[in-house]
């Protein structure tokens, strides 16, 4: 018999209080009114428990290491140990044979019903052998799990767009997961890592409501990704006054002021750091002194210097950006135009004298 | 003012008309409107790149950084209105007012008149023809340099406008929506804008010289053409 998320937590020792408290963390974390409350327990109480297979790619860790530091305990370990996380290689006591038959077991039993969350990314090249799991090629398995499941998290930066593995040159091909499995919805939660309560509410929306949250057209969940750091950031009355952050060590770093001048990203970064911030809502890298590097974004690591404001632009070389380019052109084009102006000008001297002695015949 | 038929006579026969009326005054508003907002966002927009000397005192007390992109936006809205009002002058305006927007790559007697221009900057011609609307070679120049770069930068910048002024803006949804997912993300888009702007510095700069050069050495009037509208011949030869 396929057990109901309550029946699970209940079986686990959670109380009743524990659960509806869990209900109203998961219903804030995700901005919704207190109504949604007893939606949540009601479909926690009745739906059959959806289970979330985890796998890893070509990654670093970095999003379970986010993940299991959740803010919300019970939100975590509801997710994490009773519900649903059935298999998940770092974390789980299984290993071998037995990990990967667990695997094989919910993808039968679940057929369809079961959520696929990749962390990382599958290399291509050369056959995949750049990353092997259980002696196969992520890829294979990757392939293998998505063709049943219901639906795919791309977990942070590297299963959404790449991330550092895939920068220039991209030697083993390291490919986003929306670029290898096309036919399944997949949500797209990036970061690097993302934010340890965006991806437990991200799940536990799905698990409740049976469905994606909304998304943007890239894939990304609205209610994180719908505005930038900048939009949110506290510094940003600085930058409006015009306050700026010249050096590490000036004093507009000391008075905290904006850091647009030292290359801050947050002006093109879509997520939600400036407002839920990180280890329990304690800072973010921009109160913490350092600006946004952009790690949501799309190529952030191929889009030249985190410390520049006007970034490099590779294909034009390693010093090049819009401005150093552009102050060239403008240097070619003016010399050319002076030297124009010159010869001509000795052209209609001549067509001048021309004229006058054409007149004086 | 020239009736149709005097225009077209005028245009054969150079040498009969001494002036025809060419850049209506719709047209002529926009382009120093235009001019103007053009400058206008290419200093502020240098600015918001590369920003000015950090302020003192407290943060309300002033708002530089706030009026700078403030004045930036402005212009950009200015810039929109007149180009669309450009656009709809191309429709009822006269036949010059159409020259920005076409580029006619099919036509070979078009393509010896720009090689011919070419070749007269290039001080291989000795004596330069007449024109009534714009040389074969300024209408590419506009085209390529101006109106395509000019769309470019409206798009690109009202979806950068369209960041700040949040989803559901119609810049946002006009704009934003699509133009940041092609580029692959925001920061390309500043990018692109950014080379945007030197691309039509560079225009302006060929521009204004080529105006000028072409008021003393060509054989029709140029820069009051574009503040009276009237073409002037300096010469009765064809
Ligand atoms: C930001 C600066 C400027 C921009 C973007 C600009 C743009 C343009 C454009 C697009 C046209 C074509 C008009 C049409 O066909 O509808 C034009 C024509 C013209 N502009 Fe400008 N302009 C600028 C500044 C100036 C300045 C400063 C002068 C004066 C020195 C000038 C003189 C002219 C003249 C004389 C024409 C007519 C050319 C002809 O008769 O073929 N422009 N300009
Ligand atoms: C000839 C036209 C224009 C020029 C030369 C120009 C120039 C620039 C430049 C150089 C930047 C700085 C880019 C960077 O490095 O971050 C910029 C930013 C920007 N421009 Fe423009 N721009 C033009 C038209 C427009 C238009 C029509 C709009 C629409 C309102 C616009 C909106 C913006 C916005 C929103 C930004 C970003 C501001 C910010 O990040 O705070 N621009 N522009
Ligand atoms: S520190 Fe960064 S995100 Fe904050 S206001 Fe300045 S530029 Fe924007």
């Amino acid at each position: 018999m396929v057990e109901t998320f309550y029946e699970v937590m209940r079986r686990q020792g959670i109380t009743r209080r524990s659960f509806l408290k869990y209900c109203s963390l998961t219903a804030a974390s995700l901005g919704l009114g207190p109504a949604f409350v007893p939606r949540i327990a009601h479909a926690m109480e009745t739906k059959p428990r959806t289970p979330v297979l985890w796998l890893h790619g070509l990654e670093c860790t970095c999003c379970s290491e986010s993940f299991i530091r959740s803010a919300h305990p019970l939100a975590k370990d509801a997710v994490l140990s009773m519900i649903s996380l059935d298999y998940d290689d770092t974390i789980m006591t299984a290993a071998g044979h037995q990990a990967e038959a667990i695997l094989d077991e919910v993808m039968t039993k679940y057929k369809g019903n079961y959520i696929l969350a990749v962390e990382g990314n599958p290399p291509l090249n050369q056959d995949g052998m750049s990353c092997i799991i259980g002696g196969k090629p992520f890829v294979d398995q990757l392939k293998r799990v998505a063709k049943d499941c219901k639906a795919i998290i791309s977990w942070g930066s590297c299963a959404s767009w790449g991330c550092v593995q895939a920068a220039k040159p991209n030697p083993t091909q390291a490919t986003p997961v929306h670029k290898v499995i096309t036919d399944k919805p997949i949500i797209k939660v990036p970061g690097c890592p993302p934010i340890a309560e965006v991806m437990t509410a991200v799940i536990t929306y799905m698990l409740t409501f049976d469905r994606l949250p909304e998304l943007d057209r890239q894939g990304r969940p609205k209610m994180f990704y719908g505005q930038r750091i900048h939009d949110k950031c506290y510094r940003r009355p600085h930058f409006d006054a015009g306050q700026f952050a010249e050096a590490w060590d000036d004093d507009g770093a000391r008075r905290g002021y904006c850091l647009y001048k030292m290359g801050c990203k947050g002006p093109t970064t879509y997520n939600a750091c400036s407002t839920v911030r990180w280890n329990d809502g304690v800072s973010f890298p921009i109160q913490s002194g350092h600006g946004c590097i952009g790690c949501s974004e799309d190529g952030f690591w191929d889009k030249g210097g985190f410390y520049e404001r006007v970034t490099g632009i590779k294909q034009f070389g390693i010093e090049a950006n819009a401005d150093k380019i552009g102050g060239v052109a403008v240097g070619v084009v003016g010399a050319a135009v002076v030297a124009h102006a010159a010869v001509s000008a000795i052209k209609q001297s001549r067509r001048q004298q021309g004229d006058a002695s054409e007149q004086n015949k | 003012m020239l009736s149709a038929q005097d225009m077209q006579e005028a245009v054969a026969h150079g040498r009969q008309v001494r002036a025809v009326y060419v850049y209506e005054a719709p047209l002529r508003l926009w382009h120093w409107v235009n001019a103007l907002a053009i400058t206008v966002l290419a200093m502020t927009g240098y600015f918001i790149g590369s920003p000015p000397p950090s302020q003192p005192g407290e943060a309300s007390a002033s708002f530089l950084f706030g009026y700078i992109r403030f004045a930036h936006f402005a212009a950009g809205y200015v810039l929109l209105a007149g180009f669309i009002g450009r656009v709809y002058w191309a429709f009822v305006g006269n036949e010059h007012s159409r020259q920005l927007f076409k580029l006619p790559v099919f036509d070979s007697a078009w393509w010896k008149e720009a090689a011919f221009e070419l070749r007269w900057y290039l001080f291989l011609e000795r004596h330069p023809k007449k024109y009534v609307g714009h040389n074969p070679l300024a209408q590419f120049t506009m085209f390529l340099l101006f109106f395509l770069p000019l769309l470019f930068m409206i798009v690109t910048g009202f979806a950068l406008y369209g960041e700040g002024a949040q989803a559901g803006s119609w810049a946002s949804m006009l704009f934003t929506s699509w133009v940041v997912p092609m580029f692959g993300q925001s920061q390309d888009v500043h990018t692109w804008h950014h080379l945007g702007m030197w691309a039509i510095v560079v225009f302006v700069m060929v521009h204004v010289y080529a105006a000028i050069r072409e008021d003393i050495m060509s054989r029709q009037s140029m820069v009051s053409t574009m503040l009276s509208g009237w073409r002037m011949f300096k010469d009765d030869k064809p």
